[in-house]
């Protein structure tokens, strides 16, 4: 019996390296022989540096803009996201996957749709808002919701003035603390919500954030009265193997890497360990 | 399948036939304890060890550092999977280790099947041993089902004085016998003296589990917020003792090792616990089960319900490793006990 090996990661080349933000930067990743990596938005490849290590990270691109790449929003903050920082288009990375469940995006086909990312919330998310403004007739309203702390920390800056500068996209943004260069709204993700009539029944509801903002985007969403099975959220978890096995992604009885990491709110609601 | 009788005396023997073969596990002396380990010497062979300090799946099937693939870094860096095995002989496994080990096999089999898990245990024949005597006070196999067995081994083996019986679970531990051992066809006096010994055996192990183990899920299910978890939290030294020692403890770490040149090196599988502080950490500096009490609760639900309600079977399987272990103390049935008391 020759047996293949789950934990066997697919070299592929980075062919393109963006600083997005000054934490965060963009790679364009190449399978081998352009073979194209097959997501659904929402799900998360596990990211190998050869000799530092694995790490989860969401898939930022939108299948439908697929171009025989991928494209992973990482930002520095431990040993893989940092030597993945330190290299170069041209290098090589490992990657297994995708993995996980992603956004229902047939459930929301025909209704309105209201994306609530908190910074760097917004990487899992552009993946399914760029599927969504490609298939745009098959929605009703979209509306897009983004908070980040400071001016300096947006994220896909061009992406954001094209989405504001739509007629058929809401798309409004807030700054914690401004600064000189910002005149848009200042406070927390939530103070975008009020002006915002919502019919909730035809509505879902998509954010993904820090865990504290959780919490408040909840209560605006369901004030809102949108149903609970009608909001999605996308869990963040450590993970070393990304299929179940390893146990570091454990929420209670639910296992991030297979069972999210997009929940419902309905699903997560009773599980204590989950926000 | 049929029963045979092996002599005690034709046990080295077969030890040996084995040994040049096999990679032959089983337990040894170690110090004061017992552990498993490969056989060198048939002499070295325990199998009137009380319990061991780790499972016999740790030895042989989860070792406490597994490659998993191997690369090469530089210019044109590559990879290569890793699926090692032995074929390997694991002696005298007690009943509630065997358990243990059909619990892992559906873990390990389950959706993404782990081949570096399976390919191992293909190349493994179990040879299972009937206890006849408790190990001690901290085992509570009877409370969870496992002081016997039907399936899972190989061959198994009961005690009856100068020999054991052999019962044969399966084609692979037939023809393991037929090459390799001398044995003869049990007569009716062999069949009796099995049956005695089994009656006789049930009376010493005390029940310690004060309900039906078969409750612990729903039991757990309402257990969330029991004062318990706070008590154990105070006590835990967060030190993964518990879960190292573990039968059915099989979460991991994945680490890369690199050479000294910084041209090659290894992906390896190495044990993790829950019960480490970062455990749940994840890269924005979150930690989901920070609390000891957090971590101990969450050791207590994987082995009462959650892997029961992943595989259907129970995670704990009444070894008493844990309870052994512990430094502070942590008692699994008590703790059990408690929340059956009070919940």
């Amino acid at each position: 019996m020759t047996a293949s090996s789950i934990y066997l990661p697919e070299m592929a080349r980075l062919a393109q390296v963006e600083q997005v933000t000054a934490l965060e930067k963009l790679f364009t990743i190449e399978l081998p022989e352009g073979h194209s990596l097959g997501h659904d938005p929402g799900q998360f490849v596990m990211l190998s540096v050869l000799g530092v290590g694995e790490a989860p990270i969401s898939i930022t691109s939108s299948p439908s803009r697929s171009n025989g790449s991928f494209e992973l929003c990482v930002r520095r903050a431990g040993d893989v996201t940092g030597a993945l920082h330190r290299m170069q288009v041209g290098d090589r990375v490992g990657v297994r996957g995708p993995f996980g469940h992603g956004f229902p995006i047939e459930k929301m086909r025909g209704k309105d749709v209201i994306f609530a990312p908190g910074g760097l919330g917004l990487a899992p998310l552009r993946s399914l808002i760029n599927q969504v403004l490609d298939e745009r007739g098959s929605f009703e309203r979209v509306v897009i919701l983004y908070g980040a702390k400071r001016p300096e920390e947006l994220l896909f800056r061009d992406e954001l003035d094209e989405w504001v500068a739509r007629d058929d996209v809401e798309c409004h943004i807030t700054v914690d603390r401004g600064d000189e260069t910002w005149d848009g709204h200042v406070g927390v993700i939530t103070t975008l919500f009020g002006p915002i009539a919502v019919d909730p029944r035809n509505t879902v509801a998509v954010t993904c954030g820090p865990p504290i903002m959780y919490r408040f985007v909840l209560m605006e969403l369901l004030g809102k009265g949108i149903p609970e099975t009608q909001i999605y959220l996308s869990l963040e978890r450590r993970m070393k193997c990304g299929v179940g096995k390893c146990g570091h992604c454990q929420i209670n009885d639910l296992y991030c890497c297979q069972d999210g990491p997009v929940f419902t709110y309905a699903q997560i609601k009773n599980v204590p360990e989950a926000l | 399948m049929s029963l045979k009788i092996l002599d005690k005396g034709a046990v080295a023997p077969l030890v040996n036939a084995l040994i040049a073969d096999y990679q032959v596990v089983g337990p040894q002396a170690k110090g004061p304890q017992f552990a498993f380990g490969p056989l060198s010497d048939p002499a070295e062979l325990r199998l009137d060890y009380n319990t061991t300090i780790l499972p016999p799946s740790k030895a042989v099937l989860q070792p406490s550092y597994e490659r998993l693939a191997t690369f090469r870094l530089g210019d044109d860096p590559a990879v290569e999977p890793v699926v090692e095995s032995v074929p390997t002989v694991l002696l005298g496994v007690h009943t509630c280790d065997l358990h243990a080990i059909q619990v892992l096999d559906k873990v390990f089999s389950q959706d993404h099947p782990d081949a570096n898990y399976l390919e191992q245990r293909a190349q493994t024949l179990i040879v299972s041993l009937e206890c006849l005597r408790p190990c001690d006070e901290n085992s509570f196999c009877k409370d969870m089902g496992t002081l016997t067995a039907d399936e899972g081994y190989d061959l198994h083996l009961t005690d009856i004085g100068d020999a054991y019986t052999v019962h044969v679970g399966t084609e692979r531990g037939e023809a393991l016998l037929e090459k390799y051992a001398q044995t003869q066809l049990a007569t009716e006096a062999n069949v009796r003296r099995l049956n005695e010994a089994l009656s006789a055996k049930w009376p010493h192990f005390k029940h310690r589990l004060e309900f039906d183990a078969a409750e612990l899920p729903a039991l757990l299910a309402t257990a969330y917020d029991h004062p318990l978890w706070d008590e154990l939290g105070e006590r835990c030294l967060a030190c993964g003792s518990c879960t190292n020692v573990c039968p059915t403890c099989y979460c991991f770490n994945v680490v890369d090792e690199v050479n000294m040149a910084l041209t090659e090196g290894e992906r390896l599988r190495t044990w993790d616990s829950c019960q480490l502080d970062e455990f749940a950490l994840v890269a924005g500096g979150e930690s989901f089960r920070q609390a000891r009490s957090a971590r101990q609760r969450h050791r207590f639900m994987r082995k009462g319900k959650y892997i029961y309600d992943k595989v259907g079977e129970l995670g704990c399987v009444g070894c008493g490793r844990c309870i052994r272990t512990c430094l502070a103390h942590i008692n699994i049935v008590d703790g059990f006990n408690t929340i059956h008391g009070t919940a």
